[in-house]
């Protein structure tokens, strides 16, 4: 059965409220096992699970260690272009927005690449907008071929492709993309995302697969909390990573946690997803998927991502901008989301060895090529 | 005494192998190194900077441990073949484990695509360690294709389950002429002393190491069970019975 199938199957109203009947027995039948079902991620991730934080944590915590050792792996965004075509109504790169509009040239982003690669990052995420004569796929794959010069390995947050597409991306270099469904919910999908290519859900929700498919190595998922109920949203999210490993074995399936925040254009999410919250999932998510990485970003402000350190969490940005050139460019565009942790690579670094952890800047290189 | 463990020409008389991952700083790798008196210990190329002298791990080994530079990442024999070229070119030496994997959840290593870069690797004058499913006819061919020990799993990587296949690998200890290293699941000193006492010939341990709250500590642990256990397998050890065994016994008057 494929996941669109498995979704249909699912009511995100009825899966809140089945989350919303577990009680604190099976919280604690799900935190005595090593390998957990849909029941107990459900358990996990009720309002129950609330008063169970801490077992969760200490938990976490060795499972953590035990599979990722005492270590967190660095990447940094770059943004080559704001330009889109999709009105996705919380984003700051929407079509509508009278926002200037940018795209690097190839001495810019290289520019920008050389800067990144002299902080010590050596992992990449590549990202634009949705807009394919603007960055079509050739140039992509000329930007990854570049970018390949000063990173081991390049991921991409760019638009849906087909596999084949992936198979040339990957050819040029690229061994990991981020697809965030951004709302599980078909219904508020619908809602928000009133124009464009990305109003198709299937082909959205079936973008990992196309991918791995196409024998990309690394693929994160997520959804954006702050569009829908979140409990259901963490449920089908986890679910879908699930499914992910389970059917692609020679992919690493990771996860992240976006949450909307104040961004231009002034969207204000429906749902918010407080720390606590926040902190639950992560912590389910790490319960029922002991091998995935879980990222998190510099949305996050410094403070709570400290804490975060020890409590799942393996993959971190660093330095970031999430403006079009916003590492090396003096006349600045404005950013998808605003940044929360604005601290340099060094200081984050620093941050990591104080808590006991080894920050990884080289995880992987692709040598196949 | 005991001569050492013979690997590649290479006389090792420390059998406690050690890894590179997972370990909170960089710089307790040297100081478990020291503290434990392992000889040998595994790197993943993949994570090998070589751009970066800080980063670049190569830097925490002394010179007098021997370097066995690993494939992880390798999907299949071609991309094992590449990595354990770069890690020659790189100045690792002439050891290789060869780790094949293709699936991320269990991280079971691929014995088919591990043969087909063994026969190629060996063939180059590499130091051929393969890392395996305990399987018999696997471990044959692989000592016919110039393997220079077997590396068969106690249980997953990174599980610490312990020895999970003990009979699978008494198997290949029985009818494998390459000495045989224990290699993933090892959890506690225990295991790896269970290990010796198979007549395992050396074992490798990583994570139950580096993701000690005191990786030096449990380094020279780990050290002290593998001497325990290779010591006891030497003693020959008695065999066990569900009964009990009286140390006087019964007929112990007839001449």
């Amino acid at each position: 059965m494929s996941f669109f199938e498995t979704i249909k199957k699912f009511d995100p109203k009825d899966i809140e409220k089945s989350i919303g009947k577990m009680s604190s027995v099976e919280v604690k039948r799900a935190l005595a096992k090593n390998k957990l079902n849909e029941l107990d991620l459900m358990a996990l991730l009720s309002p129950a699970a609330q008063d169970h934080l801490e077992e969760m944590a200490q938990k976490v915590r060795s499972l953590t260690v035990q599979y990722f050792g005492r270590t967190v792996s660095l990447y940094a965004p770059l943004y080559i272009s704001n330009h889109c075509i999709n009105e996705c109504i919380y984003c700051g790169f929407n079509r509508s927005h009278k926002i200037a509009r940018k795209l690097l040239t190839h001495d810019e982003i290289e520019r920008e690449a050389r800067f990144l690669n002299a902080q010590g990052i050596r992992h990449i995420l590549l990202l634009t907008g949705e807009a394919h004569k603007i960055t079509p796929l050739e140039m992509l794959s000329d930007v990854i071929k570049l970018l390949r010069k000063y990173f081991p390995s390049v991921s991409i947050e760019v638009y849906p492709m087909d596999t084949e597409d992936y198979r040339i991306l990957k050819k040029a270099g690229v061994d990991g993309i981020t697809v965030y469904q951004e709302v599980y919910d078909t219904k508020i999908y619908d809602k928000v995302h009133p124009a464009g290519r990305k109003k198709n859900y299937k082909y959205r929700l079936e973008t990992p697969e196309r991918a791995a498919k196409a024998g990309l190595r690394y693929i994160n998922i997520g959804t954006l909390f702050g569009l829908a109920p979140v409990r259901s949203e963490a449920f089908l999210c986890a679910l879908h990573a699930k499914y992910l490993e389970n059917r692609y074995l020679d992919t690493e399936i990771s996860l992240s946690i976006p949450r909307i925040r104040n961004i231009p254009g002034g969207y204000s999410p429906d749902y918010l997803l407080s720390d606590r919250l926040f902190v639950q999932i992560l912590l389910a998510y790490r319960l029922f998927l002991p091998r995935s990485g879980i990222t998190v970003s510099t949305r996050e402000t410094s403070d709570f991502r400290d804490n975060l350190l020890n409590l799942g969490v393996t993959r971190f940005s660093a330095g970031s901008h999430t403006e079009v050139g916003g590492y090396t460019e003096d006349e600045q565009s404005v950013p998808q989301f605003e940044i929360s942790d604005s601290r340099s690579v060094e200081e984050i670094v620093r941050v990591i060895r104080e808590k006991g952890l080894q920050p990884i800047f080289k995880d992987w290189e692709d040598i196949s090529q | 005494m005991e001569s050492g463990l013979i690997l590649g020409g290479k006389s090792f008389t420390n059998r406690l192998f050690t890894g590179t991952g997972k370990f909170r700083s960089k710089k307790l790798i040297s100081k478990m190194l020291e503290a434990s008196g392992s000889e040998m210990i595994t790197i993943a190329l993949r994570r090998v900077d070589l751009t970066s002298k800080e980063e670049n791990i190569l830097e925490h080994i002394p010179d007098n441990v021997t370097l066995l530079p690993n494939t992880s990442g390798a999907r299949n024999a071609g991309e094992a073949v590449r990595i354990a070229n770069i890690a020659r070119e790189a100045g690792c030496g002439n050891f290789i484990k060869i780790e094949i994997i293709t699936d991320m959840k269990y991280l079971m290593p691929d014995n088919e695509e591990t043969l087909s870069a063994t026969r190629l690797l060996a063939e180059d004058g590499f130091i051929v360690l393969p890392y395996i499913n305990p399987d018999l006819p696997l471990a044959k061919k692989l000592e016919e294709a110039g393997a220079a020990a077997i590396m068969p799993l106690g249980s997953a990587i990174g599980s610490n389950r312990g020895i999970r296949t003990r009979e699978l690998i008494e198997i290949l200890i029985d009818c494998c002429s390459v000495p045989i290293i224990v290699d993933a699941g090892i959890g506690k000193p225990s295991h790896a002393a269970a290990a010796m006492e198979m007549g395992a010939d050396a074992v490798l341990v990583n994570t139950a190491i580096s993701a000690a709250r005191d990786p030096v500590r449990m380094g020279e642990a780990f050290s002290y069970a593998v001497k325990a256990g290779r010591m006891a397998f030497l003693a020959k050890l008695t065999e066990e019975s569900k009964e009990a065994n009286p140390s006087s016994p019964l007929t112990g008057f007839l001449r």
